[in-house]
């Protein structure tokens, strides 16, 4: 099938004014979406709009204003419940983005059912966010971490992870999509295997849902947590998703504001969920915008979309692959949006920087997971991430970026 | 590319491929490590020291060009200056990276070091410029093994 008949990438990107920008006299080409992607003018708009017409505080106020703006927040709420299929939209809590998700879990749930001796399994590709918080749990409790080995191409050794569960295992916590290698982990298989064992199973997800539909029933995931601002909407919101069996046993994350039922200086009753884990005022704007922007990728027709990013990071894939002394790392069979990539003898910082003079926006550096980098010795690399407004013309333009880099440094 | 060309000067295209002074220093009086976590950059710089005069330098480690031209052409500048001149020296070099007006003509002094005036244009790399010389720094005016730019 030809995706460009179904979707018309120069279409999505009059959505998106940013992309219209000259950076350095040259059309920016912007291939940092696992960073963070761009934003739609209907998701500007709708936050603009909130806070002209409904600013105020929600979930307290009985008049009009503070009744709207619930509203708008609660409603966002369903929107993203039924985009992930939850069950229960008590199930859908908002956080600050994927990794303040990783860390509630961490706090409510493994560091009071967690015991000194019992193992959390996490692996080799996981981001900072996904290992620091169970560092700090293991240094506080003497829990042990366990660390699913991978293969050179990046893919988890999954006959290697079977094999890991002891009767001291009690957690999981995995990367659904790699944003250093692009890798998609077979997650419902993972999770799978762990419910076999009896232990719970929580995906950072924040580098999946931009570019597959997510099921979280039928993954059978008992946490997964994703940020808006990689999926087309605003900065500083996210959620964390759980089954609701476990979030009613789990403790609360901070305490204040709405997360109570009744306060006395004897005795404070939690209130019910989502609203236990949501203390203090929350980002009510960046709810409303992350409504919007499920409204958006509802309006699109997203699996057109995702066949198009498949298109173009496979197109990447081969372009990058001709040219000499580049080396391609993450070369699983199951890939999405991101190419990482060395040159010989140059290093990334340096690509940086001269495709920069092109208006080619791409990360270098060691995209927080350093344990990657080591695994594949090497300090950093370069990544071009792809969203669904990116197109083969843009390849191109890297391509000619990578090739006037090794012109520069020889 | 004009910036870009400015950026990287032939001499620091040079000391990027055949860097000087590239080497361990198994008798050197300090050994800094200096490190800068954001892009990985990585070096060792040995000193050694014959009284208040930096008798030696070398360093070995891996970074980007801008990193390890600046290490090579450090090792060679302050190479026979007493510390005073070396510390004076990267005050000045500091004020080239960073573009800090130069009211008194003192980049005049800079030598080789004046092919990092391009940097300026980028203050993503002024940290790569300057990491080698702050490693150099600790070794002269401190006991801590180990500096970070962050």
């Amino acid at each position: 099938m030809d995706v460009e008949k179904t979707f018309d990438v120069h279409r999505i990107r009059e959505d998106f004014p940013i992309l219209k920008q000259v950076v350095n006299g040259k059309p920016l080409v912007y291939l940092d979406n696992a960073a963070t992607s761009q934003k739609p003018q209907v998701v500007l708009d709708e936050m603009n709009r909130y806070y002209l017409e409904e600013n105020s505080n929600i979930h307290r106020g009985v008049h009009f204003l503070s009744d709207k703006a619930t509203q708008s927040y609660e409603a966002a709420r369903k929107k993203i419940r039924n985009f992930i299929n939850a069950n229960d939209h008590r199930e859908v809590i908002f956080v600050r983005g994927t990794t303040e998700g990783v860390n509630l879990v961490a706090s409510s749930y493994a560091r009071r059912f967690l015991k000194e001796g019992d193992e959390i399994i996490i692996s080799a590709m996981e981001h900072h966010s996904n290992i620091v918080p169970w560092q700090m749990l293991r240094d506080e409790k003497g829990v042990k971490l366990r660390v699913i080995p991978m293969n050179d191409n990046g893919e988890l050794l999954i006959d290697e992870y079977e094999t890991m569960f002891t009767n001291r295992t009690k957690f999981v916590a995995i990367v659904h999509v790699s944003n250093a290698l692009g890798t998609i982990n077979p997650v419902k298989q993972m999770v799978n295997i762990a419910h076999r064992h009896d232990v719970p199973v929580l995906i950072d997800g924040a580098q999946a849902v931009p570019h597959m539909r997510i099921d979280v029933q039928d993954i059978d995931a008992d946490f997964y947590t994703f940020s808006a601002h990689k999926m087309y909407g605003p900065t500083g919101v996210g959620i964390l998703y759980g089954k609701r069996r476990l979030l009613e046993e789990m403790i609360p994350y901070q305490g204040g504001g709405d997360m109570i039922k009744s306060v006395t200086f004897e005795k404070t009753i939690y209130n019910d969920l989502p609203h236990k884990f949501e203390a203090g005022t929350p980002n009510i704007v960046g709810g409303v915008g992350f409504g919007a922007t499920i409204d958006f990728i509802n309006g699109i027709d997203f699996d057109a979309a995702i066949a198009h990013e498949e298109e173009v990071l496979g197109y990447a894939t081969n372009v990058l692959s001709d040219i000499k002394r580049v080396r391609i790392i993450g070369t699983a069979r199951e890939k999405a949006s991101v190419l990482s990539f060395t040159i010989d003898g140059i290093h990334p910082h340096d690509i940086g920087t001269i495709l920069d003079d092109d208006g080619i926006a791409i990360r270098t550096g060691h995209h927080c997971a350093q344990p990657v980098m080591i695994r594949f010795g090497i300090p950093a690399t370069a990544r071009a991430s792809f969203a669904m407004y990116n197109t083969k013309e843009e390849v191109d333009v890297l391509a000619k970026g990578i090739h006037k880099v090794i012109e520069v440094l020889g | 590319m004009s910036a870009l060309r400015e950026l990287y000067q032939e001499v620091i295209l040079d000391h990027n491929k055949s860097p000087r002074n590239f080497r361990k220093m198994e008798d050197a009086t300090r050994t800094v490590e200096g490190y800068n976590p954001l892009c990985g950059d990585r070096y060792t710089v040995y000193v050694k020291f014959e009284d208040d005069m930096v008798k030696d330098v070398s360093f070995e480690g891996a970074g980007c060009a801008i990193s390890k031209a600046s290490a090579s052409v450090m090792s060679a500048a302050v190479k026979g200056k007493t510390k005073a001149e070396a510390e004076a020296l990267f005050a000045v070099f500091h004020k080239l990276v960073t573009g800090e007006p130069d009211p008194t003509q003192e980049l005049d002094t800079l030598g080789k070091l004046a092919a990092f005036s391009g940097v300026s244009e980028f203050p993503a790399r002024v940290k790569c410029a300057i990491l080698a010389w702050h490693t150099l720094y600790a070794a002269m005016e401190s006991n801590e093994e180990k500096v970070s730019t962050e």
